[in-house]
């Protein structure tokens, strides 16, 4: 079997970038640079955080997510595998009737969605649920 | 810039005093993450609602940092305490500056 010049221009192309994206994945670090950024380090012990998404998701162009946690200040939802994780920050003001939102968020592919919640005594709660995606929603 | 931007609340007319009632929020929104790509392959650049907000006499409800993940027609439920008669304002605010509003009375019985 042999490649002609283009070929193996393309073929060494292709393995430069799986490269750079397997180089991208080891760190991991968008997910804990957005969850560092969150807590400012601090430990995440608590507990009172619930995270409803579905377990399978036909469209991930609309996965419906819940977030509660009673006596929370803000919530901030990652979803890990997409190609930037942030996905919101929910700031519950004082009139707020519970500390609970839901909304309708795109995912990439299948993966885990985190939320960490801040509790007003300054502890930090975290909750995680994976979602498997049929179609992915990032577009493409 | 996003065109046919509709926001639609729902809000009961009335409560008891310091009732929690649940809101319903939806806008009509492409959210264009900035990650899709035309038919030749350029990147449609990102256009999306970033914040929401809702106030009740102007204090705050809920505060919402919103991403390119957000979906299309961001959709909000979420919970608010009525102390007493008044108002609800909500706002979003998109990418390219512009503000969309919608208020609803609620009366205290």
């Amino acid at each position: 079997m042999s490649f002609s010049r283009r070929q193996t221009l393309a073929i060494m192309a292709g393995s430069g970038l799986s490269v750079m994206l397997g180089g991208r994945m080891a760190l991991a670090t968008p997910t804990e640079e957005l969850i560092a950024n969150f807590t400012g380090g601090a430990e995440i012990t608590g507990e009172g955080l619930t995270l409803t998404a579905p377990e399978i998701a036909e469209n991930g162009n609309t996965v419906p997510v819940e977030v509660d946690a009673p006596g929370a200040e803000s919530i901030i939802l990652l979803a890990t595998g997409n190609p930037n994780p942030d996905v919101g920050v929910f700031h519950f003001g004082p009139l707020a009737g519970a500390q609970m939102a839901s909304t309708r968020i795109r995912l990439a592919g299948t993966q885990e969605v985190v939320a960490i919640a801040k509790m007003s005594d300054g502890s930090f709660a975290r909750a995680a649920q994976e979602v498997k995606v049929t179609i992915g929603g990032c577009g493409g | 810039m996003a065109e046919n931007v509709t926001p639609r609340v729902r809000v009961p007319k009335e409560a008891a005093a310091g009732e929690v009632i649940t809101i319903k929020t939806l806008i009509s929104h492409p959210m264009e993450s900035g990650q899709r790509k035309d038919k030749e392959g350029n990147l449609i650049p990102r256009s999306i609602i970033n914040r929401f907000t809702c106030t009740f006499n102007g204090e705050t409800v809920i505060d919402v940092a919103m991403e390119p993940a957000i979906s299309t027609n961001p959709y909000f439920e979420f919970q608010a305490k009525v102390p007493e008669s008044g108002t609800f304002t909500f706002t979003w605010i998109d990418d390219d500056g512009s503000t969309y509003e919608d208020t609803k009375e609620i009366a205290v019985a």
